[in-house]
């Protein structure tokens, strides 16, 4: 789905997160990229250089909010100051929609700062998304939700990671942020196919996709977005793009940075997949047409 | 490092998870359940203390909010989480906070920061405001900076006073056009938000400036790699720790970038005097004391001052 109600009905193409070490390249050299992610709480500041730097970026880009801070699967109410915040970075970015994660992080106005895994439950789902529509009421903004990368399971699940997910959103009826790099990583500490999860999940629901990379230990992966994708994540993406449609795709490199032009290229391999995305998904008598269409032109 | 000296988590201990997860009730029951396990201090090793408050085997405490796979237990599995708590947080405040760093040490400033943070735990969605309430801590518990404790406090405040001028608001420069049809006798100034005023026990503004050379030049030597907190040491040429006397100085900001400014006692409660609201003719009576008057050349003085304090922009309208 490569625009709809819950993506603004944007089409935005491929983008990178903005990072500090990139602020002077991006600033100086204004390089073509089709939109910048920010971290929403880095700029849920009242002054300096960090609202001085996403100004002037806002003057030559498009930009998308994505949260690590609404903790939508706390059993909190999300917290009004925040929301008051956010609210006024959405106006200043005009972002066409906004995501943050499925995940808990506050407990009892304490903050983690972290993105914790859910309990799998119907419970903990109705909670959820109740606390989404809150937001997304309060923001006026439509919201994507992304699944995170997790390291533990709870006892107390009911359902599988993906059939959360799905009645959450359905729930709440907001859109998906589909990172497929935490599908693997997720698959692998879990011991599940992530193509089951792609394929369990409302594909008309996803607004826009995270790439990342990660880094695999003894007996785990972690999710720590220093390094490009590996080869199964993208295949993952191609399979995910071939099934709910071309959407905004975003590359997420947050250690070890390297320079822009690395990143932004790394991003861009993106559309090699969404090509073959959009070849598998052609019909074969298409498929065929075109190739004799091709070999027809090449003869004359 | 002694056990006594590290901090310990001073929840009590908390009811059994829910076996089941019914109502939002349960669900705060079994967040809480896994906070408390997460937020537990680690050991020298980078582990969760294999004892739960209540003496219990932390491992059965664990079993019983999270599953096991076929390579870790569910302590371990949780202990991940653990240790990405505790790494990320120490790590912001290391970042925010290279004079304590300077002053203990990384191992007893590490030790510092996670007595801290027992005690006063991020409040916030943001952990820019992590170091907010350091300078409180080591006044109320001055064991973990001994025999530093007033000096590290003062520090704590400097600190503090960096993160706000950062990111704190700039309103509109107050400009002498805004003089026009003014009474200047009832003239009440405002200063910007972000600037930050401080009374100090100890010249800190050198000492800062002496603490990043330092980085810099210990950054020049070694390797580019982020260096965190946790389990990790720096490079770290000896200071000379300042000598305690009194210190007046602003923090500001100028095109995005922090400084401070020595200030003169009586310039410090003048600009004091305009913060609190009072009109022009008052501040300026309560930063020179009346017997101070004819010994100098006040208004040469006062007019130099001003003039400085509109150029770096510290004046904004009043709203």
């Amino acid at each position: 789905m490569p625009a709809n109600r819950f993506n603004g009905f944007t089409d935005y193409g491929i983008g990178i997160g903005l990072r500090i070490p990139h602020y002077d390249h991006i600033l100086a050299k204004k390089p073509t990229v089709d939109w910048f992610e920010i971290i929403s709480e880095n700029y849920l500041v009242d002054g300096g250089r960090p609202l001085a730097v996403l100004d002037r970026i806002l003057e030559q880009y498009r930009v998308v909010q994505h949260g690590v801070a609404l903790y939508f699967g706390s059993a909190d109410r999300p917290n009004r100051a925040h929301l008051r915040k956010l609210k006024a970075l959405v106006k200043r970015t005009n972002t066409p929609w906004l995501s943050d994660h499925l995940c808990w992080g506050s407990v009892d106005g304490t903050y983690s700062h972290d993105l914790l895994p859910m309990p799998y439950t119907f419970a903990s789902a109705k909670r959820t998304a109740e606390n989404i529509r809150m937001v997304r009421d309060f923001l006026e903004v439509p919201i994507a939700v992304e699944n995170v990368s997790s390291y533990t399971e709870y006892h107390v699940s009911e359902m599988t990671e993906w059939e959360f997910l799905s009645e959450v959103v359905e729930r709440a009826d907001c859109g998906i942020l589909l990172d497929v790099n935490n599908i693997y990583v997720s698959s692998r500490n879990h011991g599940f196919d992530p193509y089951d999860y792609v394929n369990g999940i409302p594909a008309g629901r996803v607004a826009q996709m995270h790439i990342a990379g990660h880094t695999k230990f003894e007996k785990y992966i972690l999710d720590t977005h220093d390094h490009a994708p590996i080869d199964p994540v993208w295949k993952l993406y191609r399979h995910a793009t071939a099934r709910c449609g071309v959407t905004a795709t975003l590359l997420e490199w947050d250690d070890k940075i390297p320079s822009f032009d690395e990143v932004h290229a790394e991003a861009l391999k993106s559309k090699q997949y969404i090509a073959e995305a959009r070849d598998a998904q052609r019909p074969a008598d298409g498929r065929r047409a075109a190739a004799a269409g091709a070999a027809g032109k090449a003869g004359r | 490092m002694k056990k006594s000296r590290r901090a310990s988590a001073r929840a009590p201990a908390r009811r059994d998870p829910p076996t089941r997860l019914r109502t939002a009730r349960d669900l705060a029951e079994l967040q809480r359940a896994t906070w408390a396990l997460i937020s537990r201090p680690l050991t020298p090793d980078n582990r969760v203390p294999r004892r739960w408050i209540d003496g219990r085997p932390t491992a059965v405490v664990a079993a019983g909010i999270a599953k096991p796979n076929d390579r870790l237990t569910a302590l371990e599995r949780l202990e991940i989480y653990s240790r990405m708590y505790w790494f990320r947080v120490l790590d912001s405040l290391y970042e925010d906070c290279p004079g304590l760093r300077a002053v203990l040490g990384d191992r007893r400033f590490v030790r510092l920061a996670e007595a801290y943070l027992v005690k006063y735990p991020s409040r916030t969605f943001t952990l820019r405001n992590l170091p907010d309430r350091m300078a409180r801590f080591i006044a109320e518990e001055p064991r973990w900076t001994r025999p530093h404790a007033a000096l590290c406090r003062d520090i704590a405040r400097f600190e503090w006073a960096r993160v706000e001028v950062f990111d704190t608001a700039a309103r509109p420069v107050f400009t002498t056009d805004d003089l026009l049809d003014t009474d200047t006798g009832r003239l009440r100034l405002a200063l910007q938000p972000y600037l930050q005023l401080l009374e100090l026990d100890y010249p800190l503004d050198d000492f800062f400036l002496a603490v990043k050379q330092r980085d810099e030049l210990s950054r020049g030597d070694a390797s580019n790699t982020a260096v965190g907190a946790a389990g990790k040491s720096r490079r770290s040429a000896q200071l000379r720790l300042p000598r305690r006397a009194k210190t007046f100085v602003a923090v500001h900001r100028l095109d995005g970038r922090t400084y401070y400014k020595r200030l003169e006692p009586a310039a410090y409660r003048v600009l004091v005097a305009i913060r609190a609201g009072k009109p022009l003719a008052r501040a300026l009576a309560a930063g020179i004391p009346r017997a101070a008057r004819p010994r100098e050349d006040w208004p040469a003085k006062v007019q130099a001052w001003f003039a400085n304090w509109m150029q770096l922009g510290w004046f904004c309208r009043r709203e």
